[in-house]
């Protein structure tokens, strides 16, 4: 990779320890990717937040770095383990968490990030124009960004996207480019699919894609299975990109998505029949996830514990157009700042299996927290849960 | 052709896989033992390992997990791939551990099971 004049006296160690490992990290990852250069980025979206997930090397890796490191772009990041706001009613998460979990957050802070402290960025602000460089490191994130925000970026690691924020640069790789090669079309063979079957479809894309795939026999699926579709493939795969197809073409591999492979992902990840409790967003509810489940709500209580997670500038906004009180009066329980994806919140003791609609959510609940999952598409969720 | 990613020299015995690893979800970080029953490798640990494996998937905070591994001293000595992504790439580079793409030829030659040195200042990468 070619690095200019600055770039290399950086690497050297001249203008200090944080900018040596930056560009170290950026050097590694331009060569895993066969960039020729670097390039200038505008908004860096963070992972590795959680300190459920990056452990006390991670917690202190970052107030180490916080020390002069700040951010030179834009940067937003990933969700906490917890909501700092509701964590007196969760007993069973100890003191040495949330003072490790609060260090996370205030290094992050002392770096110069946006606190949103959520995995749907694309829900929280307006998208920069169109082919706008970016490093999105939370996986459903950076599929959203380069199939449907008309962004680019690398599926970054949580490092890589630290690195650019810390430079406001990354490597010039193929995804950045305006030609990336997409061999393989997946045919969906599925009618009326639901945001669970995008999910599954996403997760089986995920694993037998490469860097992009097409997608065929799908019209324009709603926002709530668009995101599906980002969580589930970015769960299972290196693949950072889809386009919906209307035609196939005539060169790429074709692989279908049916009944066979859609059961075959199921069984992989559905191990219950049924939960103890409901968890609904991973990735995050949006504003609109959250007027549709208000609407669906109407008249309707959960029989059991339902824990419903979105960032906290969208629960500001549900809460201002009232969607919130809806739910709250069924019995959901909204959280901010933390996702289903290995939040400690769920007391592993008291759970043994969990009902949800999120392939990402099912693949670490049973991976990560070491619990069984019963998977619903919503409306059933809806029907079976609530009276 | 071998590209290496990170430099260093390592030597170990080979642990290898033909699945993709997502270290977030099926890696321990404490004491780096396979945690996900649906890999070759499940129950045994990569601690102190040649890790010989296609390529990393899932989780971009994977890169954690593996710096995280190499804190408790739990991580690889080396990694061996054939082909390179962010998240074992940049975890690899903040960990200091020497990290180097084979082909698929190369991949397939190498022996589980077996010690190797790895020193990617040398002419023979490996040993």
């Amino acid at each position: 990779m070619e690095l200019t004049s600055e770039e290399k006296a950086a690497l050297n160690g001249e203008h200090g320890d944080t900018l040596q490992t930056a560009y170290r990290i950026l050097v590694a990852t331009g060569e895993a990717t066969n960039a020729e250069k670097l390039i200038p980025i505008t908004w860096a979206h963070l992972s590795g937040v959680n300190y459920n997930t990056i452990g006390d090397a991670g917690e202190q890796f970052l107030r180490e770095l916080s020390k002069d490191a700040r951010v030179k772009v834009k940067a937003t990041v990933n969700p906490m383990g917890i909501d700092f706001d509701h964590i007196s009613e969760f007993k069973h998460i100890d003191d040495e968490f949330i003072k490790k979990q609060a260090s996370i957050r205030d290094s992050y802070i002392r770096m110069g990030v946006e606190p949103t402290f959520s995995c749907t960025p694309y829900d929280i602000f307006d998208l920069p124009e169109k082919n706008t460089q970016v490093s999105f490191a939370e996986s459903n994130a950076a599929i959203f960004a380069n199939s449907l925000g008309g962004l680019k970026t690398n599926k970054e690691s949580a490092f890589s996207a630290l690195a650019s924020a810390i430079t406001g640069k990354s490597p010039y790789s193929d995804l950045r480019k305006d030609d990336i090669s997409t061999p393989m079309t997946i045919r969906m063979k599925m009618d009326n699919p639901s945001e669970l079957d995008f999910g599954m479809l996403g997760f089986f894309a995920g694993k037998v894609g490469d860097t992009s795939v097409n997608i065929s026999g799908v019209s324009q699926p709603n926002r709530r299975s668009c995101k599906a579709l980002c969580g589930g493939m970015g769960t299972s795969g290196t693949c950072a990109k889809f386009q919906f197809v209307d035609t196939e073409d005539t060169t790429s591999e074709k692989i279908d998505f049916g009944k066979e492979e859609m059961n075959e992902v199921f069984d992989e990840l559905n191990t219950a029949e049924k939960g103890d409790i409901i968890t609904l967003g991973s990735p995050q509810l949006g504003l609109d996830e959250l007027s549709d489940l208000s609407k669906m709500l109407k008249g309707k209580s959960f029989e059991k514990r339902c824990m419903i997670f979105c960032s906290r500038a969208v629960q500001e906004q549900a809460r201002a157009l009232d969607y919130i009180n809806e739910i709250e009066r069924a019995g959901g329980e909204i959280l901010s700042d933390c996702c289903t994806c290995l939040t400690p919140l769920i007391d592993t003791n008291e759970t043994d299996a969990i009902t949800t609609n999120s392939i990402k959510g099912a693949y670490y609940l049973k991976n990560s927290t070491g619990i069984d999952v019963n998977l619903k598409p919503l409306v059933k969720i809806i029907e079976d849960e609530t009276k | 052709m071998s590209k290496i990613i990170v430099q260093g020299t390592a030597q170990g015995t080979v642990l290898k896989t033909t699945s993709p690893i997502n270290f977030l979800g099926a890696v321990d970080k404490k004491t780096g033992t396979i945690r996900d029953e649906k890999y070759d490798i499940f129950k045994k640990s990569i601690k102190d390992t040649v890790l010989v494996f296609p390529h990393g998937i899932g989780s971009s905070v994977g890169a954690y997990t593996i710096y995280s591994l190499k804190s408790n001293n739990s991580a690889p000595v080396a990694m061996i791939c054939t082909k390179a992504d962010l998240t074992v790439a940049s975890g690899c580079a903040l960990a200091n551990i020497p990290m180097i793409v084979v082909s698929d030829e190369k991949f397939d030659s190498i022996q589980d099971g077996n010690e190797i040195m790895v020193d990617t200042k040398s002419e023979n990468i490996f040993n």
